[in-house]
């Protein structure tokens, strides 16, 4: 008897566990966007975390054996994709020794396939113009709508991945869309008065977030991605800039202030050091904060330099 | 055409039948009615289809058959425009372009097919690695081999990758390097990336993972030669790179990552001028074993250290291709890598310091060798595009450990964007015998075609 209330005690015990069996989803995401949209779709059911830092440039992150650790136990790699991480996440997947998370197998999931991806070159390509990227400009989660959609495509993998939790996944996409819907009103919102408004950028990381609240690009910092400014090009950029009457420079946090400043003191204009990514500042630490911190920033700036409106 | 004029009439016949009032039925019976005809005219639509296509490749065949077969199976007046699925494109010989032992009738058009194809096709890089050298040096006039030809300035290596995955189990890799002496597998492997057990499965040519600076490509090391330790120890520029196979294992841990990696070579390393590994029987297969280390001090730095071991036989005792000594030599290695760069300003200021100590013993007729060699090096960039180093060397002789050769090296290098790469190095060498060489060394790389991963 004591025996068989043993058995039950223990079959009982493992009941949990049976359910739970395949339990929590260990996720790495290449960038803290991606993580941070995939947190707000899994919630207590899986676990992710993200390579690169916000604050660091997303093309040039060391390939270090610490990620390989991290990337052996991965159930899913979600990736920006459009050749961002071309420099350092392939030698990592290799050597992850983790067939799940192979490009092309279940586990790896690149979410620009379904967002909308501007500046994707036309015509003949060559590195004269730079470090461009053939399959279009990767920096496409600067616009909430993508982010829904980058939303939509870790739903599905996840529930993929854990049928019986579907349910739960597509509960949180629909929240989420609901609450990004709502912020995104805010946002446009805010903007609004200043559609067309002509700014500069240092790298060509705000196409997607330019054409979504209706700023204008009006030049780059560098003469072509990737390479560093030159005095001619940053010359001919002031006086273009003096032409239009453009005051704003939005850089990201990785590259040095010394030649926007330089351009800014000689146009009159402002530096603002805006991150595109989650975490690319210490107050930005989720998807939505990143919009409200970035647009906070722009209009503070147009309000004090008039932003050449 | 009979049929297709039929299938008109039933539907225009069903259609008035059923408007007329004068035979309504009930709209259910004329619904099973329409429904009835519609499957009916797809039928028929299906059967149409068939025997077209059957049509049609009996009209193929016929075209590329003998005369005598093409009369034997009549062919439709009129052959149907459409392409039959999977047929190839085909496009007529120009009139007056046929005979002359020319091609005649239609000609298979290959760029619909091809297009498809070059999808598969592995990325492609070439890497151009030009060096000069200015200054005199008596006893090693190839500033950059054990050669004896003066060379000033040298197209030293062109080195073109192919690289692709083969199936969802493994991926490939292939980098040719065309030198001066003609052209060299330098590596050709294929990497089994999920094997159970986690073992990372390498089988091909390669270089050895013996130390860091052996398992390094020209194009990725920090100065634009090789440290003395490698010429006079591990075989020079080439090194320990043989056909074999390697397997690499992560060593579960909870305070750093540690990786086994264990390798079997054929046991033919080093050039013909100064031979580290020689095989004279099928049994002298070389090893390598390494152990390598890596741990995150902070955000910013790291450390990377290494182990390694490897034993082959030398070609000591070797005579017409016989190995009556039976000479080996062991090499054990100890190198460390510390790096550091601030993640936020990544792309304008690091360091990397790295040195590597390599014991060289080694068995020959006149007793064994005890050598020893070292180099300390650290590079520090200045700028976006800028880096400045410095190296310290010093090494034994493999084969005579009581000759010393030290050296030293100052470099400069500049990166025009990441595809292009120019150096300067300034090097002094003091030989054990032989006058001080003073030389500056220059070098030019550039790298077309895919995008690799950036060298860590």
């Amino acid at each position: 008897m004591k025996v068989l209330k043993g058995f039950f005690t223990v079959a009982l015990a493992l009941i949990p566990l049976a359910a739970h069996a395949q339990g929590k989803l260990n996720v790495i995401a290449a960038t803290e966007d991606l993580a941070s949209i995939g947190r707000e779709i899994a919630g207590d059911r899986a676990n992710i975390e993200s390579l690169a830092r916000g604050y660091q440039d997303p093309h040039f992150v060391e390939p270090k054996p610490s990620f390989i650790l991290k990337l052996q136990k991965a159930d899913v790699l979600v990736v920006v994709g459009r050749e961002l991480e071309i420099g350092w996440l392939p030698p990592l997947i290799q050597q992850s020794r983790n067939g799940k998370i192979q490009v092309g197998a279940e586990g790896y999931l690149d979410p620009s396939l379904h967002a909308e991806i501007l500046e994707i070159p036309q015509g003949q390509l060559t590195r004269a113009m730079g470090d461009v990227h053939p399959l279009g400009n990767p920096h496409y989660w600067l616009d909430p709508e993508n982010g829904k959609r980058v939303a939509k495509d870790i739903a599905d993998k996840f529930s993929q991945l854990r049928p019986n939790d579907r349910a739960f996944f597509e509960q949180h996409l629909a929240d989420f869309n609901g609450r990004i819907d709502a912020a995104e009103k805010k946002w446009l919102a805010a903007m609004a008065p200043y559609k067309g408004l002509k700014v500069v950028t240092y790298h060509r990381s705000f196409p997607n977030f330019a054409q979504r609240f209706g700023l204008d690009i009006m030049g780059y910092v560098e003469p072509r991605p990737g390479i560093p400014p030159t005095p001619q090009h940053t010359l001919d950029l002031e006086n273009e800039m003096k032409r239009q009457n453009v005051k704003l420079i939005l850089v990201e946090p990785y590259f040095d202030l010394k030649t926007p400043k330089k351009i800014a003191s000689d146009v009159g204009g402002d530096v603002l050091v805006m991150p595109p990514s989650v975490g690319g500042v210490k107050e930005v630490t989720d998807y939505f904060k990143l919009f409200d911190y970035d647009i906070n920033l722009l209009v503070e700036a147009i309000k004090k330099t008039g932003g050449g409106k | 055409m009979r049929t297709m004029r039929f299938v008109c009439a039933s539907i225009a016949a069903g259609l008035l039948t059923g408007s007329s009032p004068v035979f309504a039925q009930d709209a259910q019976t004329l619904r099973q009615d329409i429904d009835q005809l519609r499957r009916d005219f797809e039928a028929l639509k299906q059967q149409y289809g068939d025997r077209l296509t059957a049509l049609e490749t009996k009209l193929a065949a016929a075209e590329g058959a003998p005369p005598a077969a093409a009369a034997a199976q009549p062919a439709p007046a009129q052959p149907a425009p459409v392409q039959a699925a999977g047929a190839q494109p085909t496009a007529q010989v120009p009139t007056g372009a046929e005979g002359a032992g020319g091609p005649s009738g239609s000609l298979p058009i290959y760029g619909n097919a091809s297009a498809g194809s070059k999808i598969f096709n592995p990325d492609i890089a070439v890497i151009g690695d030009f060096l000069g050298a200015v200054g005199k040096n008596d006893l090693h006039p190839d500033p950059f081999g054990p050669g004896s030809e003066p060379r000033a300035l040298q197209l030293h290596e062109s080195e073109a990758s192919f690289q692709a995955v083969v199936d969802p189990y493994a991926r490939a890799d292939f980098f040719l390097s065309f030198g001066e002496e003609g052209v060299n597998v330098e590596e050709g492997y294929i990497t089994f990336t999920s094997l159970p057990g986690g073992l990372l499965t390498r089988v091909g040519k390669m270089r050895a993972a013996f130390g860091k600076v052996n398992s390094l490509h020209n194009h990725v090391l920090p100065w634009a030669d090789r440290p003395l330790v490698s010429n006079n120890l591990v075989g020079g520029e080439d090194g320990i790179s043989d056909a074999g196979i390697s397997v690499a294992r992560l060593i579960p841990n909870p305070w750093l990552f540690l990786e086994a990696t264990g390798q079997i070579f054929r046991g033919d390393s080093g050039p013909d001028e100064q031979p580290l590994y020689r095989a004279s029987t099928r049994s002298d297969v070389s090893y390598v074993t390494h152990l390598r280390g890596y741990h995150d001090l902070t955000e910013n730095t790291n450390i990377d250290l290494g182990f390694s071991w490897s034993r082959g036989h030398n070609a000591t005792g070797q005579l017409d291709a016989g190995d009556p000594g039976r000479f080996t030599t062991n090499l054990y290695g100890i190198d460390a890598t510390l790096r550091w760069r601030p993640l936020q300003r990544s792309i304008y200021h690091s360091f990397v310091g790295r040195t590597e100590w390599i014991w060289s013993r080694r068995d020959q007729l006149n007793g064994l060798q005890s050598g020893l060699g070292m180099y300390v090096s650290g590079d520090y960039q200045l700028a976006r595009r800028w880096f400045a180093g410095a190296r310290y060397d010093r090494s034994d002789h493999a084969d005579d450990a009581s000759l010393l050769d030290t050296g030293g090296s100052l470099l400069l290098t500049f990166w025009p964007s990441e595809f292009s790469q120019v150096r300067g190095q300034y090097r002094r060498t003091n030989y054990a015998f032989g006058p001080t060489a003073d030389e500056f060394l220059f070098q030019f790389q550039f790298s077309i075609g895919a995008h690799g991963a950036h060298p860590f």
